[in-house]
């Protein structure tokens, strides 16, 4: 029965890792990311480790998607006017360059 | 280095990091076993110390030293982000606004943050005798403080977070663990040695110096966790860019 259940959860833990490797977007990233600490706190407990799983369930479910998530909120933002004019003198050099 | 250059170098490495791997692995006592070598020696240190946690004793007792390095890490990265995310002079301060909560989401917030807060508060109490310890109560702490901010908003959150406070805890607890370290030395033993009385096995004083450097750890882990969020949450909700508030987007 004990078996199984690790069986169980290193089967989703492997998923769940994967999907995070595939996707691009930071934001779905950070939910996957959440999933996948669910998975890594549930194969924890399994594997007799409690303790494990409750900083897991602490600092990879909750604390860091919550920061992935505020990161990209400050960084993601809306093109300002300077920033909008330069790009429309020079461009054309700003972007093969970038 | 071009591309094809760090694949081969990643290919070489790769191939040299699985076949130690491998051989390392070979060598492992055979998964689900009831053979467990550094368990029992575990086991049998944590009982001579009256700790009912072995996890506990490990970590404060036979191995405190690594604690210390563990918790300093925190300390520094806390710093570290705190130096980072302060705010830059080209940044606005803005105030937070009010925000609309379902009314679903409220309730189960202002149930679930006192319960959350009683949990952390319970676990990192009782690091010595059941699963969990100063660090797991602590992040336990640091996210149902959060709660806050889900079921009201950012300015619910501020009213119940002391930060002035919290970061003087923060520091006071950090350096209290090495405190506790010199009391060893000073009752003329080693340093981080366990020094105090051991108490009556699996009752809240057991363990000597075991509860208090847990605590120590708890308070630490949970001031710095709320203190590293917090500036976060005012680089994300607080600050803004002047030239973006001048153009009435911001």
């Amino acid at each position: 029965m004990n078996e199984w259940l690790v069986g169980a959860a290193v089967a989703f833990v492997v998923l769940a890792a994967t999907v995070a490797v595939l996707t691009r977007d930071p934001t779905r990233q950070a939910v996957v990311l959440s999933v996948l600490g669910l998975g890594l706190a549930i194969l924890f407990a399994v594997l007799q480790a409690p303790d494990v799983a409750l900083s897991q369930l602490g600092v990879g479910t909750a604390l860091t998607p919550l920061m992935i998530l505020l990161t990209v909120r400050k960084v993601t933002r809306q093109p300002t006017r300077a920033s909008r004019d330069a790009d429309r003198h020079d461009g054309a050099e700003g972007r093969e360059q970038g | 280095m071009t591309a094809r250059a760090r694949l081969v170098l990643f290919l070489v490495a790769a191939v040299v990091f699985a076949g130690f791997f491998t051989a390392a692995c070979a060598h492992l006592p055979p998964f689900g076993t009831p053979d467990h070598p550094y368990g029992d020696r575990a086991v049998a240190a944590a009982l001579a110390r009256r700790t009912a946690n072995v996890v506990s004793a490990v970590n404060f007792d036979v191995r405190a030293f690594d604690t210390l390095g563990e918790e300093s890490i925190l300390f520094g990265t806390v710093l570290g982000a705190t130096l980072l995310l302060r705010r830059a002079h080209d940044e606005r301060h803005r105030r937070a606004e009010a925000e609309r909560v379902m009314p679903t989401t409220r309730l189960f917030g202002t149930l679930l943050l006192p319960i959350a807060l009683v949990v952390g508060v319970y676990v990192v109490a009782h690091g010595q005798l059941s699963p969990g310890g100063g660090f797991q109560g602590g992040v336990v702490l640091a996210t149902a403080l959060h709660l806050a901010y889900v079921a009201a908003d950012y300015r619910a959150l501020k009213k119940l977070r002391p930060l002035a406070v919290l970061d003087v805890a923060d520091s006071l607890a950090a350096a209290s663990y090495t405190l506790i370290g010199l009391a060893g030395l000073i009752a003329g033993s080693a340093f981080l040695e366990n020094v105090l009385p051991l108490g009556t096995f699996n009752t809240m004083t057991s363990g000597g110096t075991v509860p208090v450097l847990n605590a120590a750890v708890g308070v630490e882990v949970a001031c710095g966790l709320i203190t590293l969020l917090a500036h976060f949450l005012s680089q994300a909700v607080e600050l803004t860019d002047t030239d973006r508030r001048e153009n009435g987007d911001g």
